[in-house]
Formats: structure tokens, sequence, C-alpha cells
């Protein structure tokens, strides 16, 4: 893989369900900055407080487990638009949003939307973006896999409705035939590489060579699913590989997260600029990253070669 | 109810915040008092605002003078913010705005904003403590504090913090102690340290001190401080073998408690050794002094 040393921000990625090995290769292969959004289980939450802990882990432990690796991670906060749909539930976490959202590292509401755009998602949606427009802050939509141009279009005008300025919204998850209308409203436009569903990594080479890097991002989305976590550092290789300039690479896999979310006032360059170390002794809630007989490593991050291998010898 | 006169911490925290953060950000903070002061207040607005404080107040440091620091003093006895940051000083006259006089209600707005405070939420909701009306309901709130092993929040309950001396019982007092010396943080800056010195403290401490010796490790010499007037014939044993330590700082520690205590075979320890006696009388070897350079030495 080579990125030519760029460093890149992954803005959508959820560590959660991943293992510190994933944060390991991510740093190795110039990921500087995550953002992780708010996100279902796979299976949904049956109480308020189990979403209430969720919320904590994003802006506590998991932000300590990635500066552990030199990876500053941001989070976006919200009721994801699957369980949106269980209303007495619902009206509870959304009296817990106003708890969460002007925490420190959170650059937005997210991801919200819809799945299966019942009225109930349309009025939870609605409700988070009053609330976003409150403490103006970005919005990352998810937008359905199923009737997915019909949707998107709908995100949009919604977030219009409510007086919200499409630079102020990410709509994620686009492909080929949506992200002309996506572009042409002034809106920012991620994708997805994703195994088997969303985007590839070819058809992304193709989507910037036709479209630019104005407004476009690419993410990972990597989950508890098959997928990822290396899927940006991989397209921006395959970018340059392709002959895409190390201007356009570096605005979608880098500087168009960082313009987006940014304007949140929760992320800044100089937040990793200035911070290249890390020091694996250091604790949070007395636990440590590192399991029994695990050396910690204390210095500066090493970002030449190849990841080290896994094998226990 | 009250620790401080509310308009008068409110006033002095207004003053320092004047020099520590912009004209917008001191609009923005009475703004949201006054909202949060209101009738009309929804949980959510103190909420929003208790969290989004250090967007627009900023997070650099509060530096106090020291007539500064006196005027504190004068507001709550013990009340020392030299190591408050401006986004803290914000979210402090935040709490102080909230309706207090149904105290049920506003100890429970408070309980969820711990509840899912982060970190630096944590340090400005426990050194608040001193200074929020109702003080009685916060006691199982500070023993929580007191459990956590996140080093700054520790720090906000336990250190500069007069809550805990003026309302902890004795056994959440002596846990505290103890867990300061445990994490290697200053006994000198726990406020009421000589105040609050009991006896089962003072046991407590000797045995900790034979544990880290068995195990070959060092002491802290402010450990002794806490044990100074309860020497008894098993703890004078302990004070002799810190005379015999090569860290000076453990023989002035000695001299000292022996000059506190009241045990007679504990003066005559003192006496032979003259040289720590007259420099204890002199005020050369006093506590903070052996805390402050202690701490240089880690």
């Amino acid at each position: 893989m080579n990125t030519h040393n760029l460093m890149l921000i992954d803005p959508h990625i959820h560590m959660t369900s991943r293992t510190t090995d994933d944060y390991e290769r991510m740093r190795q292969a110039g990921i500087v900055a995550i953002i992780e959004p708010a996100f279902w289980l796979g299976q949904p939450r049956t109480e308020a407080g189990s979403f209430k802990d969720y919320f904590s882990s994003l802006v506590g432990w998991e932000r300590f487990r990635a500066s552990q690796f030199g990876i500053k991670h941001y989070c976006t906060i919200g009721l994801n638009s699957k369980e949106a749909n269980n209303e007495p539930l619902a009206e509870q976490v959304m009296e817990l949003l106003p708890l969460f959202v002007c925490k420190e590292g959170v650059v937005g509401v997210g991801e919200i939307g819809y799945d299966d755009q019942t009225p109930t998602e349309d009025k939870y949606f609605r409700a988070q973006l009053e609330l976003a427009k409150e403490v103006n802050m970005p919005v990352q939509v998810h937008t359905p896999h199923r009737d997915k141009k019909a949707g998107t279009i709908k995100s949009m005008e919604v977030c219009l409705e409510h007086g919200i300025a499409p630079d102020m919204v990410v709509i994620d998850h686009n492909n080929e035939e949506t992200v002309k209308d996506v572009l042409d409203r002034g809106f920012w436009a991620a994708f997805t590489i994703y195994p088997n569903s969303k985007m590839g990594n070819e058809r992304m080479v193709e989507i910037v060579k036709k479209y630019g890097s104005e407004r476009i991002i690419v993410n990972s989305s990597a989950d508890w699913g098959v997928s990822d976590p290396l899927s940006v550092p991989k397209t921006a290789s395959l970018m340059l590989e392709r002959g895409i300039s190390i201007e356009d690479v570096r605005k979608t896999c880098y500087q168009n997260a960082l313009d987006s979310f940014g304007k949140s006032g929760q992320m800044h360059e100089s937040d990793w600029l200035q911070s290249t170390s890390v020091d694996q002794r250091e604790k949070f809630s007395d636990n440590s990253v590192l399991r029994g007989g695990q050396t910690p490593v204390v210095g500066e991050i090493n970002t030449t070669g190849e990841p080290g291998s896994n094998i226990v010898r | 109810m009250y620790q401080a006169d509310i308009q008068a911490t409110t006033t002095y925290l207004k003053e320092l915040l004047e020099r520590s953060t912009t004209s917008q950000g001191l609009e923005w903070l009475t703004q949201k008092m006054e909202l949060v002061s209101s009738e009309k207040a929804k949980p959510k607005d103190f909420y929003l605002s208790f969290s989004a404080a250090p967007r627009f107040i900023g997070k650099e440091n509060l530096h106090l003078t020291q007539q500064e620091l006196q005027m504190a003093d004068m507001i709550r006895s013990g009340f020392n913010p030299s190591h408050w940051s401006a986004a803290q000083a914000a979210r402090t006259l935040l709490l102080l705005s909230l309706p207090h006089q149904d105290g049920e209600s506003f100890f429970s707005q408070i309980e969820t904003l711990f509840n899912t405070a982060d970190m630096r939420e944590l340090v400005a909701l426990y050194a608040a403590l001193p200074l929020l009306p109702h003080p009685e309901l916060f006691r199982k709130r500070a023993a929580e504090g007191f459990r956590t092993n996140m080093g700054d929040v520790f720090e906000a309950v336990a250190l500069d913090n007069p809550y805990p001396a003026d309302y902890m019982e004795m056994d959440a007092w002596n846990n505290m102690v103890l867990k300061t010396l445990f994490v290697g943080k200053p006994l000198f800056r726990i406020y009421g340290i000589e105040k609050r010195r009991n006896a089962k403290l003072a046991r407590i401490l000797s045995d900790y001190a034979h544990e880290r010796w068995a195990a070959g490790r060092t002491v802290s010499p402010e450990l002794w401080r806490p044990v100074a007037p309860f020497i008894d014939e098993a703890i004078l044993n302990d004070i002799k073998k810190l005379f015999t330590q090569p860290n000076e700082l453990e023989q002035q520690a000695a001299a000292l408690a022996c000059a506190e205590s009241n045990n007679p075979s504990a003066k005559e320890l003192l006496n032979s050794h003259p040289q720590l006696k007259e420099l204890v009388e002199e005020g050369e070897i006093a506590w903070n002094k052996i805390g402050e350079k202690n701490l240089e030495l880690q």
C-alpha cells in the first residue's frame, strides 16, 4: 500500500466493534484521526440505559483506546434510524442526547436518517435535526439501503425544511445514482467502501475521476460486519495508482472530512500534529489496553514498514 | 443549606472569567445562566450549556493572584481554585445558577450530569462540591469520586477541596487519605489533613508503611503527618526506623512527628537528634515543605 505518507482520516468507522490490532494497522497505514458515529449493535437495545453507557463509551473509553495507538478519536451522537421505531424507547433516548451532543470530541449529530422510511423514523430524524440546529453542529446522515435514491433526496429536503445549511450536512453511503443530486444541492457526499455492498474501491476511483474532489469524502464504515478498517488507505493507494492527483486524494481522504466535521469547532489539525507520541502505560478507569504480559509502547508511533505479523511463536 | 454565599461566589468567579475568556464568551455564559435560573428552563438547557461551556469559554487555566486566592478562602474557607480552568469556572457558575429551593430536584439534576459526565465534566463537578447548596446530599457522590481511577478526577475531589474534610464520615475520609498516598499524590494538598487526624487512620497508615517496607518499597515521608499525634509504643518503632533511613525527608518527618506527639518516649527520641530538633524549632522543617520537596523528587 503506497499512500506517499499522506495523513488520512476515516470519518465513519465503528471502532467499538473492532480490535486494537485494527488501530495498530490503521495508524501504520497513515490514519491520524477517525470519527465514530453512534450506531446500532446488530440487535436492538431494549433499555435507555444501554444507550447511555454506549454514548459514554464513545466519549470515554474508546477515545482513550484510540489515543493509545496514536489516533485521535471523535464521534457523532444520535439515535439511529432502525432503533427510532421503538417509540417509547426513542423518547427516552431523545432525553439523553442533550447530555452528550456538546461533550468534548463530539463533532456532530449522527448517524441519523432513514432506514425503512417510516413516519416514526421521520419524527426522530426531524427532532434530531432541530437539536443539531440548536447547538449549531454538523449532521451525519445515513441514507437507506432500500429505495436509496428517493430516501437520499428526502433526507436532504427535510434538512433544508428545518433550515439547516447544506454545508453542515454530510450525506453518507452514496453511490453512482445519488452522487450528482447530493453535490448539486451543495451537501457533502460521503462514500462507504464496504465489501459486497455500498461502494467498491475501483468504482470510487471512477467517481473521483468523474466528479473531482470537491465535497467528496471516503470512509470505511467498518463495524461488526464483514468490513475493512483499511478501506480509506487502500482506496487512497488505488487512486494514486490510477493517476488521480495527490491533491485530490488528500482532499477526499483527509481534508474534506476535516473541513466538514471541523465546523463543530471540536476537531483541529493541531490535535494530531501536536501530539505524535503515545504512552501505553496510561490507564482509563484503571483499565489498560494491554492484556497480560504485553509490553507497552512508549514514544513515537512507528509508521514505517509493514504491520507486524500476528503469528505467535 | 449554604456553604458559601451564592451571590458572592458568582461575582467572584465572573470576575476571574473576565480575564480568562472573550467578551463573546462572557455574554454567552450570562445568557445561559439567566436561562438556567429561569422558571421556563428545561433540563436540556442546563445540560447543553454545561457540556458546551469549553466551546465558548475556552479551556485555559485561570491564573490567580495571591490576593484572589485569599478572597476565595474568604468566600468559603478552604475554597482554592488555583488549579481551575476557565471552562471549569463557567460550569460552576451554571451549577450555581440552577434553582435550588427544592433540594431533591437540584440534587437529581446534578446527579444526572454526574452519571453521564466525561472526564473534564467530572473534574468540574467534584471541584464545585464545596460551593453547592445542600452539601449534605452529596456525601455518597463524593465517596464515589474517591473510587475513581482517573487521576484528574481523583485530584478534583481529594485535593485542594474542603468538602471532604467538612462533610465526609471518618471511614470515607480515612480511605481518601490512604488512597491519595496509594496513587502517589501529595498529601499536603488535602485540605484539613491536620484537623481530621484520628487514631484509626494512624493505625491504617502504619500498617500500610509496614506493607511497603516488607515489599522493599519506599514510603512517602508525608505518610507520617496524620500519624504524628497518635504515636504509641508500636508506632514508635516505625519512627525509630525513619531516623535511620537514608532519605533526609524521612528523617525530617520522624523529627516532626516526635515534636507533635505527647508521648514521652517520642520526646526522648527527638532529644537524641538535637540537630533535627533545632531545625523543627526554627520552623525549617514543616509538613508542607516536606510534601513539596518530596513532590519535586518524584
